[in-house]
């Protein structure tokens, strides 16, 4: 994932024109450009057509697994490993070991989801290419790789014209 | 229509968000905050050494003995854990409500939580009287058998329940800094900052796709977190309410130490934000007076559940029947231990009721005030809890009296110290308000109907 691509991008201040921006530039028909904005947008998944998040997938999956493996360690070392009577209680205490089997579900749920959520954005990334350091202050970007389908320096620079684009720069990214 | 009140005062930009912000990281300290700084590091040091006599010299330092075995050390445990769970309430459950105000606290609250969490922690390992064999909790294959721990034990609940809320509250607030670490970053002029900030924003560029999946493990770590604030309070109440002691063997602890816990969490961010707007003025246009009246009235809300469930105890022990339950709660209030129930009911019920006027709501001396005295209740009402069942149990010969030591208010106090040192280094290292949250809700409130 650490390949970056020459394109070109366009630096908005007003992060409504960059997703109207967006927009169009997905109705010219590109499909992997690239949004860049110092905070969440709303109406830019639509705009560029992505997909919902499949995290809970595996927050879910790991979430089953951790509490799998609560019952299960809790059984074994209690019924079968080193069984020990204490208080009375049965040798699977099933009462007992739900708050551990319970925090077990939920750490293997969060750390899983926050792991998946690393590797799918491609971090960490060490000195990544930056368009423009207000990018993760006040500024909107939008960056079109030269290797997409029908590539067009003026095509898409009349496009981010008609949004009122700030500046437009051929860079990396 | 009723008209919204902006989340953010002062006509602020973007770029002005990041300014502020930015700029409390970005230049050195002063003087105030330095004054600040090395009286907290006093104490902490102090606290050091109040535990390094504790460790080589023994448990005996402290004023536990029998019958009550359980002293100072369980009582501000539970009272550390209980702050923490505030910074989960509004990082987690104010964002699953979609309260918007909760962005400007959020940050900071969820990093109290954390340090709380830290302070917490310690001790039970210290209470062991030989805390080298803390490892001893942890169910690791051993050569002692192996030997497991008991699984049965709610003290050992305990360890996975606080262990887990550490773990997932430090992640919550590391993933929530990523992107505002990357605007510092950014920003940096020197080649060190521009490093450090680096390796902990991971590279974030804030790409549409990340930023998709960010937001929806943001969402699911609140929704995990939920449910484990609730419940690693009500295990730590599990601590008392599995044991058969009058006055603790009750189904009330749960849902009682929780709401709790919640008051002194508020308690504790209404103090520690006074200080932080008092001490940074550009501060009170992002945590405004909104915020803070907000912020006092959840504190009335649980401060009355708090009363409710005093009541109720009180209530059931004189419907039950049970003589020992009966003679434990009016020893409570008229034994020798009254005084400390009073001071608990003053501070806890009485003193947050002011909080109806609308002007005390809104006056930062006077919630401050309240706010210390809401910390200070809910220390007895642990200490309560915990000494007056103990002292007097069901056989008189095995009552006693219970006295705190130098060592026991050393460490009471120097916890203290260990908090605040970490949260002052917070403050001037780290974004203290999250940017990337503020801004999506830069212009609710705005006539202009920005969205």
């Amino acid at each position: 994932m650490a390949k970056y691509q020459q394109g070109i991008a366009g630096i908005w201040e007003d992060e409504h024109q960059m997703i109207a921006a967006a927009r169009a530039t997905r109705e010219a028909g590109y499909k992997k450009f690239n949004a860049i904005s110092p905070f969440p947008l709303h109406g830019i998944d639509e705009a560029m057509g992505i997909p919902r998040s499949f995290i809970p997938w595996v927050t879910f999956v790991m979430g089953l697994v951790g509490c799998g493996f609560g019952i299960w360690f809790t059984w074994w070392t209690s019924t079968y490993d080193w069984p020990v009577i204490v208080g009375g209680k049965p040798m699977w205490s099933m009462q007992a070991f739900i708050p551990i089997i319970f925090e077990l579900t939920i750490l293997f749920g969060a750390l899983s989801s926050v792991a998946a959520l690393i590797f799918i954005c491609g971090l960490p990334k060490i000195n990544p290419p930056t368009i423009d350091p207000d990018l993760t202050s006040h500024k909107f970007a939008l960056f079109i790789p030269s290797t997409e389908v029908g590539y067009d320096i003026e095509k898409i620079k009349k496009i981010f014209n008609k949004f009122d684009v700030g500046e437009i720069k051929e860079t990396e990214f | 229509m009723i008209k919204r009140e902006p989340l953010v005062f002062g006509n602020k930009t973007y770029k002005d968000v990041t300014d502020d912000i930015c700029e409390l990281v970005e230049r050195f300290p002063g003087q105030k905050f330095l004054i600040a700084f090395f009286g907290v590091k006093m104490l902490f040091l102090f606290y050091a050494f109040i535990l390094g006599c504790i460790v080589t010299v023994g448990m005996g330092l402290m004023g536990v003995n029998h019958p009550v075995a359980w002293g100072t050390d369980i009582i501000t445990f539970v009272f550390w854990i209980g702050i923490g769970h505030a910074g989960t309430l509004i990082s987690a459950i104010l964002f699953l409500f979609r309260q918007k105000w909760r962005t400007s606290i959020a940050r900071t609250a969820e990093a109290m939580t954390v340090f709380a969490v830290m302070t917490a922690g310690l001790f039970p390992i210290f209470h062991l009287g030989r805390p080298w064999l803390g490892h001893w909790f942890l169910p690791l294959p051993n050569q002692r058998g192996p030997l497991w721990v008991n699984f049965r034990s709610p003290l050992l609940w305990d360890v996975f329940a606080v262990s887990t809320y550490a773990i997932v509250s430090i992640v919550f607030w590391y993933i929530g800094m990523i992107p505002d670490l990357a605007t510092l970053r950014d920003r940096a002029k020197n080649k060190w900052r521009k490093r450090f900030y680096g390796i902990f924003s991971l590279g974030w560029r804030g790409t549409a796709r990340s930023w998709n999946h960010y937001e929806m493990v943001y969402m699911l770590l609140a929704g995990l977190s939920t449910p484990l604030v609730l419940s690693v309070h009500s295990i730590v109440s599990f601590d008392f309410a599995v044991a058969q002691l009058p006055g603790w063997h009750t189904t009330i602890f749960p849902p009682y130490f929780v709401a709790g816990a919640i008051f002194s969490g508020f308690g504790m961010v209404v103090t520690l934000m006074c200080t932080v707007r008092a001490l940074v003025p550009k501060f009170k246009d992002y945590v405004t007076i909104n915020h803070m009246e907000a912020m006092n009235k959840i504190i009335m809300m649980t401060a009355m559940m708090v009363g409710y469930a005093y009541a109720s105890e009180f209530f059931i022990a004189w419907y039950g029947g049970n003589p020992y339950e009966q003679y434990v709660f009016s020893n409570r209030a008229f034994g020798p231990y009254g005084w400390s129930y009073w001071i608990m009911i003053t501070c806890n019920v009485l003193i947050p009721q002011i909080f109806w006027l609308k002007a005390v709501r809104r006056s930062i001396p006077l919630m401050f005030i309240i706010s210390i005295f809401v910390n200070i209740g809910m220390w007895f009402e642990r200490y309560v809890i915990v000494v007056t069942s103990l002292h007097r149990d069901y056989l008189p010969a095995n009552w006693g009296m219970f006295h705190l030591t130098f060592f026991d208010f050393g460490a009471i106090f120097g916890s203290f110290g260990m908090f605040l040192f970490l949260f002052l280094i917070y403050i001037r290292v780290l974004p203290a308000i999250s940017m990337a949250e503020i801004k999506p809700v830069l212009f609710s409130g705005k006539e202009k109907g920005h969205h």
